[in-house]
């Protein structure tokens, strides 16, 4: 069985124009970019021209481009980077409720060493509030940490606004772009974006590798301690391969991202519509126009959502119920329980999330098996029963 | 265009097997482990495999193996990690005067947020003083930490020797970072007495990017990242799944001859010995003569008279490639701190080179090396004696 696969948000496939570029990396350019002959040099070339292509993409200089293992450890690094490095000013963190664990749990980290963390909620579309935003700001506030999209509703905040707020302020402004790159505009200058985490696995790069861009000025501390890699900011031999895979799928990205949003935006938008015209009892989650192309997170009234996840794994479709990392629990989803959803309601939520290799005839296929599965285990609901009894 | 590649220690080429197996990750399994659907359940078969292969190589529990991002991280998690859990057991750490900097600058690190640290000193051999350690010891040490094999010199250290005495205190623990040692040497952390182990990909023809700490099952650490909670919460973020399963391959393929790649290693070595010591006067091989103490990939010659950044220089232009040092700290203008450690006088320091080997490399490859070696020395000889 052809397998439908709608959660891109989790991970994506390869795109083989970066296989094909990572491959001499591995065969022939293996060098350690340390060393200083021409073997260790090439590496070193090929490790510079990816940094320029991510720096690119985000409007950044290659100089503020810092590889790391993955998007995790840039947020990890970017939040306590920065506490670290500013304990002496402040120690008050500001963050949003629907963060991406990642940055949830080094906040929590945080709070457990002397530092002060403001949470704030968001609206029933999962924005924040730059007036919120606003109000907690104090003379201790050193760090304001807020997603660029949710990867769970693909909520899109009002970034430039926050950025703006930030430096006002004077504060540090980092946000989790993981989501966000190459599915929409990303300006980190423009934006007044000083800490931008980013990863390669979720536009059609490689797993393993991330980047946390750090503006040039900025104060932090490593967090890994080792050889004097990343300028001394992040110790370890470089992923070769995996960062000029990174590049690459930047590079592609950037070259693509106009089309890229367009055509998503279009097939999310048919998914959406195929899925109400359908089928009745369902929410759509996150906000109607500002969130990623790719993202649909709906909500199935009297369905739990790991019976409806199986059933469409056994038709070869691969959905999610919330974020890849959170999926293997059983807890509801922090996310949807912050835009206000019931602990019920968030339990039949199903997450697709679409890309660059999703064709139109897979959104038509989900449409046509969607709706009988939902029927089939709605009927075996009681609660259903009783309320369209009640019609 | 005959090529020698004899910086192994610095990183190694990967198997053809290990990256086939990888583009399949790349292409097709190229699910997140963690999500229900069937994509991600071949991901979480490729970790389990990786896993499996590394457990088994090492003879431990598949629930004492937890992959990072490569050796370094393996060594902050491990240090910081077993710190962070432990704070209050006491604040005196001991590591040795020749360890790699991803250990080295954690200690430092430390240092800095009030611990005390002992650095051991080793001998012209570069192994450490079993009576030093003894002597250094009190009821307040949380952490040795001694690397198995060292990346410079190639020395191995009395692993067991070590464990015996620290298990004496029973609120101190054994870290011991392994990257030189596993897929060369036998390296057996729970029968050693190791309570966290360090292992890198790249330097057993596996990919760059991924590495893997043991961590006994009877201990706990702290993460130092946070996140989804993946590796039994120790080490947050999506897994790095295709270098993972080439991490596993790379181990399948090295155990599967295991005794027979040792013997070819150390034939290349000592070959090289004899042929450099036949050849070149005024040498010095570094580190313990015995080979049952030294690893057989790594060799560090001393030239007098003769820079060695020079030499590597002129080798590149044979398409011979060495190094002087590490590969990590070959950037920096300092001398080694591990031949300064064995007391080479800075005249041999700053004429080393170091030669390390693979099963790639062949006997052949050894004449010619040794041969340009030859005509490069006597020509910057007789230039400096001009």
């Amino acid at each position: 069985m052809e397998r439908k696969y709608f959660d891109y948000s989790a991970t994506t496939p390869v795109d083989s124009e970066v296989l094909n570029e990572m491959l001499p990396y591995f065969n022939n350019d293996f060098g350690n970019p340390s060393s200083v002959y021409s073997y260790g040099r090439d590496s070193k070339k090929a490790i510079e021209n990816a940094r320029y292509k991510i720096a690119k993409l985000i409007n950044a200089d290659a100089r503020e481009i810092f590889f790391t293992g993955g998007g995790t450890e840039s947020d990890n690094w970017a939040i306590k980077g920065i506490a670290i490095a500013l304990k002496n000013k402040g120690n008050h963190i500001i963050t949003s409720s629907i963060e991406h664990h990642a940055v949830l749990h080094s906040c929590k980290y945080l709070e457990k060493h002397g530092f002060r963390v403001t949470y704030l909620p968001v609206d029933k579309y999962g924005l924040i509030s730059l007036e919120d935003l606003k109000s907690e700001i104090n003379d201790r506030t050193i760090l304001i940490t807020i997603m660029f999209a949710n990867n769970e509703i693909g909520t899109i905040q009002p970034i430039k606004e926050i950025g703006k707020i930030a430096k006002e302020n004077n504060i540090y402004f980092h946000t989790d772009g993981v989501q966000a790159i190459g599915n929409t505009v990303i300006d980190v200058k423009d934006m007044n974006i000083d800490l931008l985490s980013i990863s390669a696995h979720k536009i059609y790069g490689p797993k393993g590798i991330g980047a946390l861009y750090i503006k040039k000025g900025i104060k932090i501390d490593p967090i890994i301690h080792g050889g004097a890699q990343e300028r001394k900011k992040r110790a370890g031999t470089e992923n070769v391969p995996g960062i000029v895979g990174f590049g690459k799928a930047a590079e592609i990205a950037y070259n693509n991202l106009d089309k890229n949003i367009q055509d998503l935006t279009n097939l999310r938008d048919k998914l959406i519509k195929g899925i109400f015209d359908n089928i009745d009892y369902v929410i759509l989650n996150g906000h109607p126009h500002n969130r990623l192309p790719g993202n649909v997170n709906i909500s199935f009234q009297f369905i739990e959502g790991e019976a409806l996840l199986l059933s469409l794994d056994m038709v070869g479709i691969c959905g999610s119920s919330g974020s890849a990392c959170t999926s293997g629990t059983l807890d509801p989803s922090h996310v949807l329980l912050a835009i206000g959803l019931s602990h019920e309601i968030a339990h039949g939520s199903l997450r697709l999330s679409i890309g660059k290799y999703t064709k139109e005839e897979d959104i038509d296929y989900l449409l046509q098996e969607l709706p009988k599965i939902i029927k089939r285990l709605r009927n075996m609901s009681p609660l259903y029963e009783k309320v369209k009894g009640g019609e | 265009m005959i090529e020698i590649y004899l910086d192994n220690s610095a990183t190694t080429k990967p198997f053809d097997e290990v990256i086939e197996i990888m583009l399949n990750y790349y292409k097709y399994d190229y699910g997140n482990p963690s999500s229900l659907h069937k994509m991600g359940i071949n991901a979480e078969k490729g970790i389990k495999y990786g896993r499996r292969e590394i457990a088994n190589f090492l003879k431990v529990d598949e629930s004492e193996v937890l992959f990072t991002s490569g050796g370094t991280e393996g060594n902050n998690i491990a240090i910081m990690g077993v710190l962070n859990r432990n704070r209050k057991k006491g604040k005196h750490i001991i590591t040795t005067k020749i360890e790699h900097p991803s250990v080295l600058n954690v200690f430092k690190y430390l240092e800095g947020c009030g611990y005390e640290v002992t650095y051991l000193k080793v001998d012209n051999s570069g192994k450490i003083s079993i009576e030093e350690l003894k002597s250094s010891l009190r009821q307040d040490t949380v952490l040795v930490s001694v690397m198995m094999v060292n990346n410079e010199v190639g020395t191995i250290q009395p692993i067991q020797d070590i464990s015996s005495i620290v298990k004496k205190y029973n609120n101190c623990f054994f870290h011991v970072d392994g990257v030189q040692a596993f897929g060369k040497i036998n390296c057996y952390p729970k029968q050693f007495g190791i309570d966290l182990f360090t292992i890198s990909g790249h330097k057993i023809h596996g990919p760059k990017g991924i590495g893997a700490l043991f961590v006994n099952k009877d201990i706990f650490i702290d993460p130092i990242v946070f996140g989804g909670g993946q590796e039994g919460g120790i080490r947050s973020g999506t897994e790095n799944v295709p270098a993972i399963v080439g991490l596993g391959k790379a181990v399948e393929v090295l155990k599967k001859n295991f005794y027979d790649n040792f013997k070819t290693l150390n034939i290349l070595r000592n070959k090289t010995i004899k042929k450099i010591l036949d050849n070149i006067d005024n040498v010095q091989i570094n580190g313990p003569d015995n080979i049952n103490e030294v690893a057989p990939h790594i060799l560090s010659v001393s030239f007098d008279n003769i820079k060695g950044e020079v030499l590597l220089h002129s080798l590149e232009q044979d398409n011979i490639y060495v190094s002087t040092g590490s590969a990590c700290s070959s950037k920096r203008n300092g001398q080694s701190h591990v031949l300064k450690g064995m007391g080479l006088p800075i005249s041999m320091i700053d004429g080393t080179i170091r030669i390390s080997f693979s099963l790639f490399n062949t006997e052949e490859e050894i004449d010619y090396f040794v041969l340009s070696l030859k005509r490069h020395v006597n020509f910057l000889r007789k230039l400096i004696r001009r």
